[in-house]
């Protein structure tokens, strides 16, 4: 499903270059579900953005679904988004003047999606993640592990091939982060490859294989 | 969805969007829309009153036609085959009949005289009544030029000049002052002068002020009786004149002007031995200075409108740099940097149009207000009445928004653009 080759990728600060990725080949395969770990600063949270093609990289490949990523431009990336990912953030991301639902559905709405038919399929995904009753409610209005849920099923309601999670679980208490971790491997074991970043031993031994980073490569 | 370019003016779904992000705030969508519907609501009510102003002032003047003439004789300036300067000189029937035959710019002489008038002593008796008013000699083409409204009865016509008709066609005020209440005019017999005439009409002016009562208290006479009744014999008061309106007034009255001084032994040169004065110079002035004042209005209110809209701006700008974070999620989640383009010029285009319809219906308001506030005080105001605009003065307005909305949601549509979806989630 993903195949890296390479990847190298480098921040300009003033005049001093910084090297993040060092030349990162891996591969994911179809149906696996994926822990990012690394220290802070190891370069994972720009891996993920460059898998989610919210960010370029200087050189190499990456294979997305069996089509390559290499120099997309910002619509072409959108589709490609919009085609292939979903997301989950550690700070959920859901946007504060729009209720459950409408959130859910956003990403319908730039596919496009008839309004009828996207709050359907919203409500489809509200009922899978079990919060059914709080599609009017506002994210202020629920509690963190409610919002991760919610995130979820926004990242799930285009039916994508990948879900990107960064430190899901990282705002949560343990009993949520349990919560939402069981809700992932279900959805997981429905064939959604899965990759996950975190920094907590006992999430990435709920996975099925760690890549480890430091300094900029898998070790 | 096909590809394709396609643009809906409306799509419920954006407009949905759209009023979502401005109830988030809707009192800092109130103040920023405020500056644009203050400069529209300026620009409607200063055009309004401008043209309440040339309103009053061309009704003051009363339906008057704009290419009349009047000419008249005074002293001689300069001496001149053989004559002497400061000669006086006068009109009679021939040279009416002269301006007839010879002035092509010229499509209607009407001869006057007058007796009494302004402040002069009793002159009119009817009965025990009596009142001190203008009377006019005048020809039946007159009404044409100084157009007033027959109440009842009948104007002057060709046979009352033919057969030198003692008639008389008598003013409204003249009418209240001689007779009491309900009592005909019709028939009835005035003496002006010792002389008796019977009156036949009644008529009332259309013009406003000062110059209405004026009007209201003259009598007018056929041209030809005056002569006989009052000694005048074949002398012309003073010529008012129908005027070609293809041509201009400045080059007609030239032409009348060298006629006749040609006619009357006049030195070409000589500026004061005859007086004349247009109607269309005097519109054309009044038109200048209107034009003027509307203008300034314009440009006093776009500038009041531009202000609006670099408000606007200013505010989208903020607006932009507030919503990173969700301009970013929507990145994230699949719009294209056109769709977050479109979305941020919609949301700029939205808030200066409704706040511009709001200032112009504001506008427009307050001057139907103080139309009906006029009204009802029976056309009080002097000079001021009937403030109006044009729909399209108010198409103009609204179209210079538009294009100043357009102006300024590029910028805060540019810097939503800019911004990366990595930056924009990392932002915490």
């Amino acid at each position: 499903m993903i195949i890296l080759k390479d990847l190298r990728k480098s921040y300009t600060t003033g005049n001093q270059k910084l090297d993040v990725l060092k030349g990162l080949s891996c591969h994911v395969k179809e149906g696996e579900i994926v822990a990012i770990m690394g220290s802070s600063g190891s370069g994972k949270s720009t891996l993920l953005n460059i898998l989610g093609l919210l960010d370029g990289f200087d050189s190499g490949e990456y294979m997305l679904a069996g089509e390559s990523m290499v120099g997309l431009g910002e619509r072409a990336a959108a589709k490609y988004r919009s085609k292939f990912l979903g997301f989950v953030f550690q700070s959920f991301n859901l946007i504060g003047f729009k209720t459950a639902i409408e959130n859910v559905a956003l990403p319908l709405y730039y596919q496009k999606v008839s309004r009828k038919e996207r709050n359907a399929t919203a409500m489809e995904y509200l009922k899978k993640v079990g919060l059914e009753d709080w599609a009017l409610h506002l994210p202020n209005q629920m509690s963190g592990g409610q919002k991760q849920r919610i995130a979820i099923a926004r990242a799930l309601v285009t039916k994508p091939k990948v879900i990107l999670a960064d430190e899901p679980t990282g705002a949560l208490d343990s009993t949520t982060s349990r919560e939402v971790m069981t809700l992932l491997r279900e959805i997981n074991k429905e064939g959604i490859t899965m990759i996950i970043v975190t920094h907590e031993h006992d999430i990435a031994a709920l996975c099925d294989r760690t890549i480890l980073l430091t300094d900029g490569l898998i070790v | 969805m096909k590809k394709g370019f396609k643009i809906n003016l409306f799509d419920r779904d954006r407009a949905l969007e759209i009023l979502q992000v401005f109830l988030t705030n809707p009192f800092r969508t109130f103040l920023s829309g405020l500056g644009v519907g203050w400069g529209l609501f300026m620009i409607v009510v200063t055009v309004g009153a401008s043209n309440g102003l040339e309103n009053g002032v061309t009704s003051d003047m009363g339906g008057r036609v704009k290419n009349s003439m009047f000419l008249w004789s005074q002293m001689t300036s300069m001496p001149y085959k053989g004559f002497n300067r400061g000669r006086r000189f006068e009109f009679n029937n021939s040279d009416t009949e002269y301006l007839r035959e010879n002035a092509s710019s010229i499509k209607l002489v009407a001869p006057r005289n007058q007796l009494g008038g302004h402040r002069g002593s009793n002159n009119i008796m009817r009965g025990t009544k009596s009142g001190a008013f203008n009377v006019y000699g005048d020809v039946p083409g007159y009404i044409e030029i100084d157009p007033v409204k027959i109440l009842s009865g009948r104007y002057l016509n060709q046979g009352d000049l033919d057969n030198e008709r003692k008639i008389a066609v008598i003013g409204k005020r003249v009418l209240e002052l001689l007779y009491d209440k309900g009592e005909e005019p019709i028939g009835s017999t005035i003496q002006v002068q010792g002389v008796l005439f019977s009156v036949v009409g009644v008529y009332s002016t259309y013009k406003t002020g000062e110059d209405a009562e004026e009007d209201n208290q003259s009598i007018f006479i056929p041209y030809t009786t005056f002569g006989k009744a009052f000694n005048q014999g074949d002398l012309v008061g003073w010529y008012s004149l129908l005027m070609d309106e293809n041509i201009h007034a400045d080059s007609s009255a030239a032409e009348v002007m060298s006629l006749m001084k040609q006619r009357k032994s006049v030195h070409p040169d000589d500026t004061r031995a005859l007086g004349h004065w247009s109607m269309a110079s005097a519109f054309e002035e009044i038109e200048t200075i209107f034009g003027a004042f509307r203008l300034i209005s314009f440009i006093f209110g776009g500038l009041a409108l531009l202000a609006g809209a670099i408000g606007i701006m200013n505010i989208m700008l903020i607006t932009v740099r507030e919503r990173t974070k969700e301009l970013g999620i929507r990145r994230a989640m699949g719009a294209t940097p056109f769709t977050v383009m479109r979305q941020i010029m919609a949301e700029t285009m939205f808030l200066t149009v409704l706040s511009g319809l709001a200032g112009v219906s504001l506008g427009v308001a307050s001057l139907e207000g103080v139309n009906t506030l006029l009204t009802s005080m029976g056309g009080a105001g002097g000079s001021f009445r009937n403030p109006e605009i044009s729909l399209h003065t108010v198409l103009i307005a609204l179209g210079v928004m538009l294009i100043m909305g357009i102006i300024a949601g590029i910028l805060p549509a540019i810097r939503a653009v800019a911004i990366r979806p990595v930056e924009a989630i990392r932002t915490e």
